[in-house]
């Protein structure tokens, strides 16, 4: 045992000054993460604002925590939500019970459905973490209109599907 | 040591034959399908136009597999839904064969080079065998690259059905089904080629009773049905067994639900009573449980304002056992025709131990007191084993159908009567007034009398129809009788009279599901539960004794019936009076039913939803759908029908739970608390062996046609989609409706004058309606009109019966 034994923690104290902080500044500084990270997730819409989502609830099947409710509706020529003839008119999930693990994502036909990088996700009412339609929905960019309206970028949902790269390319650059 | 093989040698009985598939041998009846012999082995070929029920058709060739007949292997695989079993015929399915199985492999390739695949937003995904066998037998890819052939997608074919023809595998089983088992071939094979497609004839929508049954057939999701599109997926569905509430046939089915909400409902299979088929009515017609007026809460109508208003149930229950215990010995009960077996117990005992009364009756009907008397002498106490069945049926050389319309009343029965006529070996007579769809499609010959006059012409019929009396007399034979006979005087004495003459056994066929188990359960003024006889004081001891009641406690006076409980009410004889779910709008005279509603003192109305009774009800109880109760149904054949409960927690309470709380309340116990009890309770009853009732004997009389200018005799029957109450909110159901016209000869037209114009306005003193009109083969001077259609309400507009005289005068052009 040496004499310098009791200030030799202090040493150690003080050599972590001069290291690398691993304490986040979470709220202050939000935190980046990765580009894949499974947060919150969005229903997408084609570039004219109709919704991509048809209400096939492979979603909700594929789900392994039941966390994902929807009910289909039919579209119609006066009240179109979506290219098509079906459109989902209820869809809600419920964070109280998703996981995270994006096997909704996988399952979805349309690319409808997607996470974002969002991550707060945390409540004190279980009421509000089961987020619907009007939460999900991906917000109306320039050049997008608010459905029901017709189908603006062709004649069926078809052209919606082939040209899908095509038109959304154009909708990004008119929105330059 | 060495092992004898066993001898195991399969033993082949007479008419049976012994064959190899994959390598087992096996033993069938000759002229069985070698895909359901497989089938029954538990090797499953993989099919689509093959069904049980339907002629073989041959048309998707899914199902190929290798035959070998006397060692000699057939050329190419053979279709194993087309080809019966052979002595000696070696069979080889995918199971064992690559060649088999390539070939199934093939064919699903080709089915699915035009198929959308747009699983996601069909309404089959998740149910379709489309789906299921091209994982189980199909290729992982295609080897089609050009564009698929397209059509318009989807087209209504009628309101309710709708055909998306590019999904199609042209598999002709709604074709099948339509031309063969229901008789309404609207739908066919239209086109050659790759442009084959299935559609309608245009102008012609597929108008038929039975459709729904063609969505739930098809293997794909070209048929799908309106009411249902895009509501669900099977994984989210709960399905419970039931049975369905609307007419007698008790057909059972499959109730499909989410969340709280009945999302649809399917036939299910009963070999007895309904095979595989239920009618549009059974299958669409659910949604009356959530209509906006459904009453959810009891209500009490308060003294001062004169509005009904929400109350407690003890409240509600109070004010109701103060009245009735006020009114006890002046009160008359009236159930309705659509209560379970349980719950019509519990109005029965309600009235004799509570009220004290036999003022009770669940014909909410025109009825007569001949009819009374027939069901306590010959329809009281017949089970599946003792009278009448739907097998029977198929099997009688000779069914004749009197004041009955099979289509209309008792469309599964219709659907027996066609079965059994189409194999050609039951002859089907109708004694009705014109040859309506239902006599055609059972091949049937109609015996045309004037309304009113069935009684004679069944007199008549040794003499004028000698080759029906002979067919009756032979053994098996059946005569079917429709609620419509009560408005015949003497219809049923000259029934039983044909019947003893003959031989031949007699069904009664009532069109609502609950009156078969009304008489059972002795809702009826003069018969107590079991068939026992009120006048009879041995039956009565017997009640009293089982339900634990002084000796003589008992009121002996037999009640009265409907019309007698509404006309005494009316005169202020009653004082109270006990309702369930009667509409007075189907009663004979609802002028007198209101008057009687408004007078009595004391009016008690169990409902589901407001309603013209709910209107002049001092006090209101909620009641439960049958969906929302277990319970049941004793259909026309005597056959119990029982049902779970399908929606749970629901909060609405049967109305035997309601009936026992009341009763408590006034101090007497009917041990009806839940319907469990209730059926217990009718067990410890038993049968009977006390004097059964004399069976009527009414005179027939002839209809004299009516001699006056611009007047005809008025035949009516109410049709199976109409304006009832159970049909609400139906507007997919409602579409497929059948046109509401009036009939009558072209000579009758002439002479009445309104051959020229384009609608007929028939009126009575009461009132008038107007009416296109179609000529029909109907008697001179008859004109025929829909007893509940459209704006055609008989018995609300004119007050007239099946048989009354009524005026019949050019209505104009439209």
């Amino acid at each position: 045992m040496g004499f310098l034994d009791p200030v030799k923690g202090f040493g150690v104290t003080f050599g972590m000054m001069f290291k690398k902080v691993a304490t986040e500044k979470y709220p202050e500084v939000k935190k980046v993460t990765a580009p894949r990270y499974h947060g919150r997730h969005q229903l997408n819409r084609h570039p004219d604002g109709l919704e991509k989502c048809v209400g096939c609830e492979l979603c909700a099947w594929a789900c392994p925590a039941d966390a994902i409710f929807v009910e289909g509706g039919n579209n119609t020529d006066e009240e179109r939500y979506s290219p098509g003839e079906r459109y989902g008119a209820d869809y809600q999930i419920n964070y109280l019970r998703c996981i995270g693990c994006g096997l909704c994502i996988e399952a979805c036909p349309t690319r409808s459905l997607t996470m974002t990088n969002e991550y707060e996700l945390a409540n004190d009412n279980r009421q509000v973490l089961i987020f619907t339609k009007e939460d999900l929905l991906a917000p109306l960019l320039p050049g997008m209109e608010a459905p029901p309206h017709p189908m603006r970028l062709g004649e069926t949902e078809q052209d919606y599907y082939v040209n899908g790269p095509e038109l959304a390319k154009r909708a990004q650059e008119e929105a330059k | 040591m060495t092992v004898a093989p066993e001898k195991n040698e399969l033993v082949v009985p007479e008419g049976h034959v012994k064959l190899v598939i994959d390598g087992i041998e096996v033993v069938a009846p000759k002229g069985e399908l070698l895909i359901r012999t497989a089938e029954r082995m538990g090797i499953t070929i993989p099919r689509f136009c093959d069904h049980p029920l339907l002629d073989p058709a041959g048309a998707c060739r899914q199902c190929l597999v290798e035959v070998e007949m006397g060692g000699r292997p057939m050329p190419k695989p053979q279709a194993s839904c087309t080809i019966t079993v052979a002595d000696g015929m070696v069979v080889k399915t995918q199971v064992t064969s690559p060649v088999a199985d390539k070939a199934q492999q093939g064919v699903m390739e080709l089915l699915l080079i035009n198929h959308p695949l747009d699983c996601p937003i069909c309404d089959k995904g998740g149910e379709c065998p489309l789906q299921n066998q091209a994982l189980a037998h199909g290729r992982t890819d295609s080897r089609f690259v050009d564009r698929k052939r397209t059509f318009a997608k989807p087209i209504p074919i009628s309101t309710q059905v709708l055909l998306d023809r590019e999904r199609c595998v042209l598999c002709q089983r709604c074709t099948r089904f339509s031309a063969q088992i229901a008789g309404d071939p609207f739908i066919e094979l239209l086109e050659r080629g790759a442009q084959q497609q299935i559609g309608i004839a245009e102008e012609k929508p597929f108008q038929s009773y039975f459709s729904g049954n063609t969505i739930q057939i098809c293997p794909v999701g070209a048929l799908t049905s309106a009411a249902y599109r895009f509501r669900s997926r099977p994984f989210d569905l709960v399905s419970t067994p039931g049975v369905c509430e609307h007419c007698s046939s008790g057909c059972a089915e499959r109730t499909d639900w989410r969340r709280g909400k009945v999302m649809r409902k399917l036939a299910a299979n009963d070999p007895e009573v309904n095979e595989e088929w239920i009618c549009d009515k059974g299958r669409f017609a659910f949604r009356y449980t959530g209509a906006a007026d459904r009453v959810l809460r009891p209500m009490v109508r308060d003294k001062a304002t004169g509005e009904l208003k929400q109350a407690s149930w003890t409240e509600a229950l109070q004010v109701a056992a103060e009245a009735l215990t006020k009114a006890r010995g002046s009160a008359g009960v009236l159930t309705g025709g659509r209560l379970t077996l349980e719950d019509a117990y519990a109005y029965s005992k309600f009235a004799r131990v509570a009220l004290g009364t036999n003022d009770i009756d669940f014909r909410a009907r025109p009825h007569s007191r001949e009819e009374q008397e027939f069901l306590a002498s010959t329809v009281v106490g017949t089970t599946p084993e003792t009278g009448v069945t739907f097998t029977g049926i198929e099997a009688a050389p000779t069914v004749l159908c009197v004041a009955f319309e099979p289509e209309e009343e008792a469309p599964i029965v219709f659907l027996r009567l066609r079965k059994a006529a189409r194999k050609g070996r039951t002859k089907v007579f109708h004694i009705g007034q014109w040859t309506s769809p239902a006599v055609e499609k059972t091949f049937g010959t109609l015996l045309a009398t004037p309304p009113g006059g069935e009684a004679a012409a069944v007199d008549a019929l040794s003499s004028h129809a000698p080759d029906v009396t002979e067919g009756l007399g032979k053994p098996g034979s059946v005569i079917l009788v429709g609620e419509r006979a009560a408005q015949v005087p003497g219809l049923f004495s000259a029934l039983l009279r044909l019947s003893e003459q003959t031989g031949a056994r007699i069904a009664w066929i009532p069109r609502r599901a609950g009156e078969r188990g009304a008489v059972e359960v002795g809702a009826l003024p003069t018969l107590l539960p079991g068939g026992r006889l009120v006048a009879d004081a041995a039956a009565r001891a017997e009640v009293e004794q089982a339900w634990g009641l002084e000796p003589g406690s008992l009121p002996d006076v037999p009640g009265r019936d409907t019309n007698g409980i509404i006309e005494a009410a009316a005169n202020g004889e009653l004082r109270a009076l006990v309702v369930g779910g009667v509409d007075p709008y189907d009663l004979p005279d609802p002028q007198l039913a209101l008057k009687a509603l408004r007078t009595a003192d004391f009016v008690l109305s169990l409902e589901l939803r407001h309603s013209a009774v709910t209107e002049f009800a001092d006090v209101v109880l909620p009641i439960a759908p049958s969906v929302e109760k277990a319970g049941t149904f004793l259909n026309w054949e005597g056959r119990r029908r029982e049902f779970g409960t399908t929606l749970d927690g629901t909060g609405a309470l049967p109305d035997c739970r309601v009936l026992d709380t009341l009763a408590v309340e006034m101090d007497a116990d009917l041990f009806t608390q839940t319907p469990t009890a209730a059926a217990g309770d009718l067990a410890r009853l038993g049968t009977t062996s006390t004097a059964r009732a004399a069976a009527p004997t009414v005179e027939s009389r002839q209809q004299s046609l009516p001699q006056s200018d611009g007047q005809a005799l008025l035949a009516t029957w109410r049709q199976l989609l109409d304006n009832g109450s159970l049909q609400e909110e139906e507007p997919h159901l409602a579409g497929t409706a059948r046109r509401v016209v009036a009939r009558l000869s072209e000579h009758t037209a002439e002479v009445l004058g309104v051959d020229k114009a384009e609608t007929v306005r028939v009126s009575t003193d009461r009132g008038s309606v107007t009416v296109p009109f179609e000529y029909a083969d109907l008697p001179d001077g008859v004109v025929w009109l829909p007893g509940n259609s459209g704006d055609v309400r008989v018995r609300r507009e004119l007050g007239a019966l099946h048989g009354s005289p009524v005026n019949v005068h050019p209505g104009g052009t439209e």
